[in-house]
């Protein structure tokens, strides 16, 4: 139950949204979280969104993989 | 996301792993104490990819594996109430409580569903003005704003038949206790959903006040991984902090408005943890503004005292003190389809883990 994932908002009316984890859609309430807009990624947990993802903190982690790969590799 | 297969990147794994193997030099023990993190371990097969010196330990952080069997033995009785229907997450169904599971009390003809969210529960009572709806609310930080929110909505709605039983716990006062107890760890795996919510912020005292490493982090492997690495790094340099992983879903402050909805509806309070026992600040109580719509006020019950005896160490798991194979009914007496006690009944519960990843070894 305690499951948190990143879901794709597909469909938003007030405070509901339909999300989509991996084709599967889901409902949302969206009363924890700012500005969202269709597209936007959520964390779906227990029938809310608790947070927006940020993109680009998503992939600043990953650059940073990738840099301590590449500083390895060298 | 588009791009979550990178977080499991063969090659990542494989680099992070090399620069853990070489930088922990001495012996470290690790504790995760998010029943997610330790799901998503075994099933990425992280300790395989750690060198014998790190060990991971699973702290009490399986929201159904905390439940008290007191609680589950309330929910049992009120689920034979006249007009009564309890409506709870999936995973209750089969928590031994002392003399039935809420499923075998559905079987005995008591009405008791199965929903998916807090606000599920408040539809239900909405279409069936006729029955009392008592919605189980277990979960931490996470899962305890969704209960507040939908609390406020029936609030506004005025509905008389929607009713909550509270159980929901806060994690870092459970941490503490555990660090009292004498756990020996050089630091924490933080829940990184709970602070999702709470921010990383909500973990300071333990560098501060402990000394110990901290870093809050997410649920991919490269994810687990990286969190290690951070880790070994603290220990090694003798500098204590929480530092955040996951920043693609945690701040220092967390989720404000959830903050709000939870401190509207509740208060600190002190509530009953399977195996850690009642922790001061370690819950979360129904404000007065709101008592009505609390279940514990408006129903009484008799309950049978409370069992515990039947050779299940849970509670010792859920301490990290020991591990599930130690137990001796593991994988005979009890298994997900008999489980005998609530770490082998979640996926998120060590047993169950354990028995899933392991048990044929
Ligand atoms: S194996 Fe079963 S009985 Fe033993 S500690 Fe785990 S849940 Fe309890």
């Amino acid at each position: 139950m305690c499951l948190s994932l990143p879901a794709r908002v597909i469909a938003i009316e007030g405070d509901m949204a339909e999300v989509s984890v991996g084709g599967a859609v889901f409902r949302a309430g969206l009363q924890m979280v700012d500005d969202v807009a269709v597209g936007d990624y959520v964390l779906l947990h227990a029938g809310f969104a608790i947070e927006k993802l940020k993109e680009e903190d998503a992939l600043e982690t990953l650059r940073l993989l990738k840099e301590m790969d590449d500083s390895l590799s060298e | 996301m588009k791009y979550v297969d990178e977080f499991r990147n063969k090659r990542h794994i494989a680099r992070l792993a090399a620069l853990i193997a070489k930088e922990a030099t001495s012996d470290y023990t690790f504790m995760e104490v998010c029943g997610g993190h330790t799901a998503s371990i075994h099933r990425f097969g992280i300790p395989s990819l750690l060198p014998p010196q790190i060990r991971l330990i699973s702290g009490p952080g399986c929201p159904v594996c905390v439940t008290a069997a007191r609680y589950i033995d309330t929910l049992v009785a009120l689920a034979s109430g006249e007009g009564i229907t309890i409506a709870l997450f999936g995973d209750l169904m089969r928590v031994p409580g002392t003399h039935q599971t809420p499923g075998e009390a559905k079987a005995d003809g008591g009405d008791v569903r199965v929903v998916l969210s807090a606000y599920e529960a408040l539809e239900l009572a909405r279409s069936n003005p006729g029955r009392k709806i008592i919605f189980s609310a277990i979960g931490f930080e996470t899962t305890a704003p969704g209960t507040a929110v939908t609390m406020i909505q029936a609030d506004r709605e005025g509905l008389a038949n929607f009713f909550v039983l509270n159980a929901h716990k806060v994690m870092p006062p459970a941490m503490e206790t555990i660090l009292k107890d004498g756990a020996q760890i050089d630091g924490f795996i933080c829940p990184g959903h709970v602070a999702v919510i709470t921010g990383s912020s909500a973990f300071e005292f333990i560098p501060q006040r402990y000394g110990l490493a901290c870093v809050v982090t997410g649920f991919e492997p490269t994810d687990i991984l990286s969190a290690v690495l951070m880790l070994v790094r603290q220990v090694n340099s003798h500098k204590p902090s929480v530092e955040i992983q996951y920043r693609r879903a945690v701040s220092v402050e967390g989720n404000v408005r959830a903050q709000g909805y939870l401190s509207e509806v509740f208060e600190p309070g002190e509530v009953e943890w399977r195996g850690l026992g009642v922790i001061p600040s370690g819950g979360m109580q129904i404000r007065d503004r709101y008592r009505r719509l609390d279940a514990a006020s408006a129903f009484s019950v008799e309950i049978p005292e409370t069992i515990h005896a039947n050779g299940c160490i849970c509670g010792d798991i859920l301490r990290g003190v020991r591990r599930p194979p130690d137990c001796d009914l593991f994988a005979s007496a009890c298994t997900p389809d008999h489980p005998e006690g609530a770490c082998m009944v979640s996926d998120e519960g060590s047993c169950n883990t354990w028995y899933k990843y392991h048990s044929h070894e």
